[in-house]
């Protein structure tokens, strides 16, 4: 009978189970650096918008609370998107014939919504409350980031499961006083001083990580 | 370690220091029949496995609509419907005029609705409100210097002025709910309740800076607050 193997086949197949392993241990690294990627995750990415609405100019110049447009994100699940109506408070008057509002004055004159590009999306199996957020004292910094510095608006975070996890775990290191929930410019002093027990009775939290909170 | 003389060979021949035959370079192809299957799986899963971490199931984007998400069902396109015309929302009735338009007997009210108690809490509330929806236009101490009049807008009177502390509570309420001019109605934005806090507030604001000032409580003041005047930045707070 003629050898099936050749000898080099020795190596190869040694090669091949070694091989298998790293090749596992590679893909799975792949895998998991690229679902926490840019590319799978959105953080970072600025993607068009139909007006170059610019936060920074409303929000970091102007001082514009978040509430004026998002107005129920203290209540509803949802932060709500700004009319058209909204835009025109002031762009009735302020920069009424720039071309780069001609959309909004469109907007307004056919009755059409102005489509913006969503930049966070949840997964539908994910239940998430903006008002409980609010109200139990998380601002919003600690979820979408710098927003008063960004000219177009981006995700800071990644929205994975233990990106939610990381906070509900240990809640009280997030709360700020109800007033400062909207400011932007606000920096925790607390957390690192207080112990961490106190901080959750003082802020009537509990660390909520049951799986029913978010998939129900 | 010792080497069977096989095993040397096959090395030398995976270096290519010897010369080979063909059949052992096309090791892959010229594997047995049984094994190409698994080389294929191996093959085919680290794909799919790769693919994995990209993919986005069904479940993410469900057959049902979120708000502000566009529906192919409905002319215009939207998935949030306006209720329909004519229609009263529970617990929507509208029926105390005091209370949701400011008026008793067809004029500007000058009482406080019979549902609202004045105190701290509520004026507080009222403040907030204010910052947040009135202060980037009128200033946040109400002098008509906000932060957008500053980039052109229309500037609106002070409401330090005799004629606005004189007005009616109900004139306030109706501004708010209705727009005056280039003053847009907010009523869009913020409820009944909440415009009668910010009319509380507004009337606090007024009393709060219009104390009669005699000589010596200036005197007492200004040595209180011995730190020197510095220009608003616009929106009614002193520089730090
Ligand atoms: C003058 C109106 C206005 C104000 C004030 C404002 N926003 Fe926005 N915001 C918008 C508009 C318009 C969009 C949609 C365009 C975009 O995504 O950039 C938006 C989008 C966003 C988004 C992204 C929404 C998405 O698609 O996922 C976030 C997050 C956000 N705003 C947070 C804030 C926060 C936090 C504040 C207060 C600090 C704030 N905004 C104040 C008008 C405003
Ligand atoms: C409270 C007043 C106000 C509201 C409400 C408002 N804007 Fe503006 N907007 C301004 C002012 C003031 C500027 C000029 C900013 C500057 O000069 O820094 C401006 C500038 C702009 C510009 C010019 C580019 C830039 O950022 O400088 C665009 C585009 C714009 N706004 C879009 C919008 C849209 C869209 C909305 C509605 C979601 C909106 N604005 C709501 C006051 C407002
Ligand atoms: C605990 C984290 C968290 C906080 C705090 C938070 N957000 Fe969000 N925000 C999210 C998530 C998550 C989404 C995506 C929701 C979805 O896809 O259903 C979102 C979406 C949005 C959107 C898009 C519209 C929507 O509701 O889907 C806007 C606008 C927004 N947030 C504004 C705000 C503002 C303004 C604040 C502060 C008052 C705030 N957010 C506070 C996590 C947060
Ligand atoms: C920065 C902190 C923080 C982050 C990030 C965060 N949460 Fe929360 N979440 C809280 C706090 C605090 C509460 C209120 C806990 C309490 O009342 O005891 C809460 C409550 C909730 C509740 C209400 C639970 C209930 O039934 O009372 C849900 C649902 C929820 N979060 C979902 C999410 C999801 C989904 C995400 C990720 C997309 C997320 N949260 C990210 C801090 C956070
Ligand atoms: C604080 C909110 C929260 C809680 C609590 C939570 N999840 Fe999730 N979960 C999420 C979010 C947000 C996602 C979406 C992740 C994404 O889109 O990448 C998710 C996704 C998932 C997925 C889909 C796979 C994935 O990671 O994308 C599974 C499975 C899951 N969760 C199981 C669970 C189980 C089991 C529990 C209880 C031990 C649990 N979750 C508790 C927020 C939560
Ligand atoms: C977009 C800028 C803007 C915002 C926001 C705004 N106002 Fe005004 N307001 C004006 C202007 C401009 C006038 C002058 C109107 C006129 O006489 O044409 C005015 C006038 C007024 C007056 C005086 C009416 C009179 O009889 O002369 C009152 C009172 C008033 N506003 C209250 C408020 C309150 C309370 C809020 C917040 C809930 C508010 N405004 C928000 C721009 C604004």
């Amino acid at each position: 009978m003629p050898q099936i193997f050749h000898p080099s086949m020795n190596t190869i197949s040694r090669l091949s189970i070694f091989g298998f392993v790293f090749i596992l241990i590679l893909i799975g690294f792949i895998g998991w650096a690229l679902a926490r990627s840019p590319y799978q995750t959105g953080q970072g990415v600025v993607r068009p918008q139909p007006i170059p609405f610019s936060h920074e100019h409303h929000v970091g110049d102007l001082g514009i609370d978040c509430r004026f447009c998002h107005d129920t994100v203290e209540t509803h699940a949802s932060a709500g998107m700004p009319s058209t109506e909204v835009c025109l408070n002031c762009h009735s008057v302020l920069f009424r014939d720039s071309p780069i509002l001609a959309q909004v004055h469109e907007s307004q004159r056919n009755g059409t919504p102005i489509m913006w590009t969503r930049v966070h999306d949840l997964a539908d199996y994910v239940y998430f409350h903006h008002g409980v957020h609010i109200n139990a004292g998380i601002g919003c910094t600690s979820c979408h980031g710098k927003i008063d510095e960004m000219p177009l608006a981006y995700r800071a975070e990644t929205l994975h499961m233990e990106w939610c996890l990381d906070c509900h775990r240990n809640p009280e290191q997030h709360v700020r006083p109800r007033d400062a929930v909207f400011d932007p410019h606000w920096v925790n002093t607390e957390a690192k001083e207080i112990d961490p027990e106190l901080l959750l009775k003082a802020h009537d939290l509990q660390s909520r990580t049951q799986c029913s909170y978010c998939h129900r | 370690m010792h080497h069977a003389p096989a095993k040397t060979s096959a090395s030398l021949v995976a270096r290519g220091q010897v010369p080979r035959e063909a059949p052992a370079r096309r090791w892959y192809y010229g594997a047995a029949p049984g094994q190409q299957p698994l080389h294929a799986a191996l093959l085919v899963s680290s794909l799919l496995l790769l693919a994995l971490a990209g993919c986005s199931q069904e479940m993410d984007e469900q057959p049902r609509l979120e708000v502000y998400e566009t529906s192919e069902f409905f002319e215009d396109g939207l998935a949030m419907r306006p209720p329909v015309e004519g229609t009263v929302p529970r617990g929507g009735l509208r029926l105390d005029v005091h209370f949701f338009e400011g008026k008793v007997g067809g004029q500007l009210a000058t009482s406080w609705p019979d549902d609202i108690t004045i105190d701290r809490a509520f004026v507080e509330r009222g403040r907030e409100r204010y910052d947040a929806f009135c202060s980037m236009c009128h200033g946040l101490a109400g002098y008509g210097d906000g932060t957008v009049v500053a980039r052109g807008f229309p500037a609106p009177p002070s409401y330090h002025i005799d004629r606005l502390r004189e007005v009616p509570h109900g004139h306030i309420y109706d501004v708010i709910t209705n727009g005056l001019g280039r003053m847009p109605r907010l009523s869009d934005r913020i409820t009944p309740r909440d415009r009668w806090a910010i009319v509380a507030y507004l009337r606090a604001m007024q009393i709060g800076q219009h104390v009669e000032v005699d000589d010596r409580l200036r005197a007492e003041v200004e040595r209180a607050t011995a730190v020197e005047k510095s220009p608003g930045d616009g929106k009614g707070r002193p520089h730090e």
